[in-house]
């Protein structure tokens, strides 16, 4: 006993050493946001700050027209727009395709499983010049329906996968026993599959979002305004603007990653069940 | 083992004609959102590959076959960039795994407040690349960052280094800056490799009085392969991908220091507006990852059948 005790002691005293360095570069740059600019520079650094200074955050949320601020609110609603947009795409197809993969007989099943997600193994660069042009042509670029279309497009492998994954591990007996009482298979899809999927939805909804949230190099090169630039974008301007300026850096920073925490804190359990292991060796 | 996506679902009672109908129109959408939008660039990239595309106005653009793909290879700037690649592959690769597989193993301990552990692990991850480089741009700072600030005040270090200031240091630095955003979710994937271990398997070897090591190296190392796997193949996937931490932490210096092939790529086709040498270029890093892959699953496969 007195052994386990002591296991368990170190255990969570190794915990707290991980919890302290996962969380110290975080909780400086949340200081750095509220710190004086002279604090920031000063030799030997104030750690803790002379005073609360908000005002990047007043510039942020209510700089005027052509501000930093101005560009960082509407980067934070393309970057909304387009992640909520990209999550609702990839959850409705990677459904209905996952069912497919998971329930269904059909010739190439597996080929077109490992097409889907090969397409992962693609440099994003690869298809930049010619993804341009297109968009040029459709008069989509420096638009949120272009980058919504090309970041799915990103997106809807790792859906299909996960929920893939997710639905063969649900019973076959529960759709069999309503397929026996009448129900279609597009019914059984929605009352039956669904409902005991929750956590592979959820996971599936998560890593989307995040991937969605995160993309750069396509917004990058596809956006060139407030009318679309995301968050990503925004913030590497900044960056690369106010090099200086840590703290406006910082801010933006904080704000930007708000809501990919929020959500990932939130559906943290499911993000283990959604991690099917194994089904790339077939 | 939980079942996988490519076992064959049971046959259910209705005709096969029937499926592949529902097959096709289930798996349409998918395969237009994904394919619609890369299979034209794909091919177009390729064809632009074999010419010689050197702006993007140019209106001359001359078939040069192979001669991308030989400039290319012949280029000691390539193989430069492949040699950062690959050591930015193995270092982080690595470094990741290993503390990756000591996090796996404390976030399935018995810790109170294990929910707050896990909320505070998943952190780095949910945190988006570019912020994260920024973040760590600010800390590495050679005048006001924190790391010079906090080395200096506990007296490690004598004088503020320039932590981005060196081409060696620098990549150095831009994967720390990478694995500590990557390593939660490498331990998540090696978390769900670990609880879909049979904990009948520990007690026993308890009750056989193993030695943790050798606990460790007998029965969960063997078990974690397939997770190992796929983060390995990931993780390589991902490096010879890598540009929106370099893009925001480095820019590719100093003296290209931190320019991996993706990075060299991207500056061969947009800065020097090479389209056609770009072109070649992604496609190299295609056929290196897929080679890549390929070795990793055949060393792996052969591996587990050994270990088991």
């Amino acid at each position: 006993m007195r052994h386990q005790r002591r296991n368990s002691i170190l255990l969570h005293v190794a915990a707290i050493i991980v919890a302290v360095l996962i969380l110290l570069p975080f909780a400086w740059m949340v200081e750095a946001s509220f710190a004086p600019q002279r604090d920031l520079v000063s030799r030997p650094m104030r750690w803790i700050p002379s005073e609360i200074d908000l005002s990047r955050y007043v510039e942020i949320f209510q700089g005027g027209e052509g501000s930093v601020g101005s560009t960082f609110r509407a980067a934070m609603v393309n970057s909304t727009i387009v992640a909520v947009s990209v999550v609702a795409i990839a959850m409705v197809v990677g459904v209905l395709g996952a069912y497919a993969f998971a329930r269904l007989r059909f010739p190439f099943r597996k080929a077109t499983l490992m097409v889907f997600l090969a397409t992962y193994m693609l440099p994003q660069i690869a298809l930049l010049i010619p993804l341009y042009f297109i968009l040029n042509a459709l008069g989509m670029l420096n638009t949120l329906v272009g980058l919504i279309l090309v970041d799915s497009s990103l997106v809807i492998p790792f859906t299909l996968w996960i929920l893939s994954n997710y639905f063969v591990t649900i019973p076959d007996e529960l759709e069999e026993a309503a397929r026996i009482d009448g129900t279609s298979r597009v019914g059984a899809l929605f009352r039956i599959i669904l409902p005991s999927a929750k956590p592979g939805i959820f996971a599936a909804m998560m890593f989307a979002f995040l991937l969605a949230w995160d993309e750069f190099m396509y917004a990058l090169i596809f956006t060139s305004s407030d009318a679309a630039k995301t968050l990503p974008v925004a913030i590497s301007e900044f960056a690369g603007r106010y090099t200086t300026d840590f703290g406006l850096v910082a801010a933006g920073g904080i704000l930007a990653a708000i809501p990919p925490i929020v959500i990932a804190v939130i559906f943290q359990r499911y993000v283990v069940s959604g991690m099917g292991v194994g089904a790339v060796k077939g | 083992m939980t079942k996988l996506a490519t076992t064959a679902p049971p046959r259910l009672r209705t005709g096969r004609e029937s499926q592949r109908r529902l097959a096709f129109w289930l798996l349409l959408p998918a395969a237009v959102a994904v394919f619609g939008i890369i299979v034209y660039p794909i091919i177009r990239t390729l064809i632009i590959s074999f010419f010689e595309v050197e702006s993007a106005l140019a209106t001359e653009t001359p078939f040069v076959g192979i001669e991308n793909y030989q400039r290319a290879l012949s280029s000691s700037g390539f193989w430069a960039a492949i040699g950062r690649t690959l050591y930015f592959t193995v270092v982080s690769t690595a470094l990741e795994l290993t503390l990756g597989m000591m996090l796996a193993m404390l976030l399935n301990a018995r810790l109170r407040m294990r929910w707050l552990f896990r909320a505070i692990v998943v952190l780095p991850w949910a945190v988006p690349t570019i912020v994260n480089a920024a973040m760590w741009k600010g800390i590495f700072n050679a005048q006001y960052g924190s790391l010079n600030a906090a080395l200096t005040q506990l007296g490690l270090t004598d004088e503020y280094i320039a932590w981005l200031g060196d081409p060696t240091l620098a990549l150095n630095m831009v994967i720390l800056a990478d694995a500590w955003k990557t390593t939660p979710l490498v331990a998540f994937f090696l978390l769900a490799g670990l609880t879909a271990i049979n904990p009948e398997i520990y007690e026993s070897a308890k009750i056989d009085r193993a030695s943790w090591l050798r606990i460790f190296r007998s029965i969960t190392l063997p078990m974690l392969v397939p997770s190992i796997s796929i983060v390995l193949v990931l993780r390589t996937v991902e490096a010879f991908k890598a540009f929106d931490i370099i893009y925001a932490m480095t820019r590719g210096g100093p003296a290209n220091g931190t320019q991996t092939i993706a990075y060299y790529t991207y500056v061969r086709a947009f800065s020097d507006q090479n389209f056609g040498m770009g072109s070649a270029l992604s496609y190299i890093i295609v056929i290196v990852i897929l080679i890549l892959t390929t070795v990793y699953l055949r060393m792996l496969r052969r591996s587990e059948m050994s270990l088991l």
